[in-house]
């Protein structure tokens, strides 16, 4: 039987409904701890949460990772007090708000390694997953800004517009089509953001 | 598309492709050739200048992302007559050597000083990630902190 965690979160009555989603997106009061959806949402939303377009800035040590088999940055780059970087480069010295199609130089607005305490590399699903939604190791968001941000920060969505690299190869999307996602992460925390125990 | 900037304190308006690389409107557009190509792909920081007193790698930015920017390149780093101290040390301890990356050397460097005024040799090694095919690395480094000693002794830069 699939047992779950369940952290205390205010009951959603938003119901948005995406006519092009394969998932519709349901309130609470659709979804209880033993709804299969619940269940379903949460594996997508956590497929795409562990693909390295998501864990290579996310990294365990100060170093970003970069590339389709996650080595660590080059340059020696480090994460740096605010997570832009140094003095003598940020992120931003190369990483400018969107794709660079000449130069292959990934970009985004914000571009920036997330801080310190919300490591994914080498964590479990359940982990991140938990971590994500405790406001210690979040940057104190509430579970509507985390779905804000998982839904609708640039950044995270770059992940379906990842651009080609210097050598003009196409980068590896998440394995969830980006409407999918985004219905599955709605469905997870409307429903309570419930975590299974592993 | 028309871009306006202002550049080494002069105001200018391109007419370009928006997504033309900056280094090339720079080099070519505005005859200014201190600013150097090296790898076209944001590594090797030949092409450093300051847009808006950051470091940036031209070569990997859009001249669109320009509008409206405050850009310095090497040329415009002193102040009149006066060598910024990044390139009177430089000058003190001889570091070039073939001397073509060192323009992105010295716009990185005085971006760092301007945060850190007085670094490390961990702080160099961290924040200098250019590349030096002469490997000029350990009189840089001497050159930095010969620089950050000028500086010091001229706050108001």
């Amino acid at each position: 039987m699939f047992s779950f965690i369940t952290l205390g979160l205010a009951n959603y009555s938003l119901i948005v409904k995406q006519p092009h989603s394969t998932i519709d997106i349901l309130s609470s009061d659709e979804i209880s701890s033993d709804d299969p959806n619940a269940e379903k949402s949460f594996d997508m939303m956590m497929e795409v949460l562990m693909h390295k377009r998501c864990v290579n800035c996310h990294p365990a040590g100060d170093t970003p990772l970069q590339g389709e088999d996650s080595h660590l940055h080059n340059f020696g780059i480090v994460r740096g007090e605010d997570g832009h970087g140094l003095a003598g480069y940020t992120c931003g010295t190369c990483h400018q708000e969107e794709n660079n199609k000449i130069s292959g130089v990934p970009g985004a607005p914000e571009w920036a390694v997330a801080p310190a305490e919300m490591v994914w590399e080498g964590k479990s699903r359940v982990e991140i997953a938990t971590q994500m939604m405790d406001p210690a190791r979040n940057g104190g968001r509430t579970p509507e800004e985390i779905e804000k941000h998982l839904t609708e920060h640039e950044l995270v969505l770059w992940a379906w517009e990842p651009g080609i690299d210097a050598e003009g190869m196409p980068r590896e999307k998440p394995p969830v089509p980006v409407d999918e996602y985004i219905t599955a992460v709605k469905n997870w925390i409307h429903a309570g953001a419930i975590i299974p125990a592993q | 598309m028309k871009i306006s900037f202002t550049i080494n304190g002069e105001n200018q308006i391109v007419d370009v492709d928006g997504e033309t690389p900056l280094l090339w409107v720079i080099r070519d557009g505005l005859d200014l050739k201190g600013t150097k190509y090296g790898c076209g792909k944001a590594a090797c920081g030949a092409c450093t200048i300051h847009v808006e007193g950051n470091a940036v790698r031209s070569c990997s930015y859009p001249v669109k992302m320009a509008e409206g920017k405050n850009i310095i390149t090497i040329e415009g780093l002193s102040t009149g007559n006066n060598l910024h101290p990044v390139q009177q040390a430089w000058k003190e301890e001889v570091v070039p050597q073939c001397g073509y990356c060192q323009p992105g050397f010295m716009m990185a460097t005085a971006a760092m000083l301007s945060d850190i005024p007085k670094p490390t040799d961990k702080d160099i090694d961290q924040n200098i990630i250019n590349i030096c095919r002469c490997a000029t690395y350990y009189r840089m480094r001497k050159a930095i902190h010969r620089a950050a000693e000028i500086q010091s002794q001229s706050p108001s830069l």
